[in-house]
């Protein structure tokens, strides 16, 4: 699993590529935290290369946002969910959580 | 039927899934119904090293598929601590970031996502985690 981070102004895009499952969900919490280390709270994550995500990784998610949404600094948001991962987030009721958009681009320009 | 053992560790989840994957798409089973099956046992196996092993070095996960036409049994036994997964609390899926729960969603998916589960501790034998899926049209 790879995670690259392209840094915009405004926020910082996060392109998850591959399987993310208890044994390579750390490494997304800790993007996600070296992201916010810095004081940088608005995080679109692009999941059009992701290929799996099992509930651990739906943690990291949980805990990511968290950390931004607090105080109303900034949040997480989706894009470009692949079908069965958002079925999943559907069905654990985090699609609730997290704003949701279909492509990059749309995200990006929204948070 | 077909049985592989796994270490049970975190970096067998890829190997195990694979396993289970060929056997629900062996069994007939479409790609809808073979990512549940995955989904599934990923979340069970999970469970089993966070759990019943809690950590451990060196224990093992021996996983049973027994393949009919489009219906897919599948047993995950361990020789770790006897768990009971009832005792985790019910998932929180609906109350708000500050108040959500992280606990109890990989028992709720494989529930949702497998048409029967059973699980029976073995005292010192360990614990079977049996699972059925049903596909829902055959290939």
């Amino acid at each position: 699993m790879e995670i690259t981070n392209q840094r915009f102004k405004h926020c910082d895009l996060l392109s998850v590529v591959g399987k993310v499952d208890s044994y390579t969900a750390p490494d997304l919490n800790k993007a996600i935290e070296a992201v916010t280390k810095e004081g940088r709270y608005k995080i679109v994550l692009d999941m059009s290369k992701l290929e799996y995500m099992s509930s651990a990784g739906f943690r990291a998610l949980l805990v990511g946002q968290r950390i931004c949404r607090r105080y109303n600094r900034g949040e997480i948001v989706l894009a470009a969910v692949p079908k069965k991962i958002m079925e999943a987030l559907d069905l654990t009721g985090f699609t609730t959580l997290f704003k949701i958009f279909a492509d990059v681009t749309l995200a990006v320009g929204n948070i | 039927m077909r049985t592989a053992i796994f270490p049970a560790a975190f970096d067998q989840l890829e190997a195990i899934r694979e396993f289970v994957g060929q056997a629900a798409r062996d069994a007939g089973m479409d790609d809808t119904d073979m990512d549940a099956v995955e989904l599934a046992v990923d979340e069970a196996c999970s469970n089993i090293i966070e759990h019943a092993y809690q950590d451990l070095q060196g224990g093992d996960i021996e996983c049973t598929c027994d393949l009919g036409q489009n219906i897919l049994t599948i047993a995950l036994h361990d020789h770790g601590r006897p768990f009971d997964p009832s005792s985790l609390s019910p998932p929180d899926l609906s109350s708000d970031l500050a108040h959500r729960k992280i606990g109890g969603l990989g028992v709720f998916l494989i529930h949702t996502l497998m048409d029967e589960v059973h699980f029976e501790p073995l005292g010192k034998s360990g614990n079977v985690l049996t699972m059925t899926k049903r596909g829902k049209r055959s290939k």
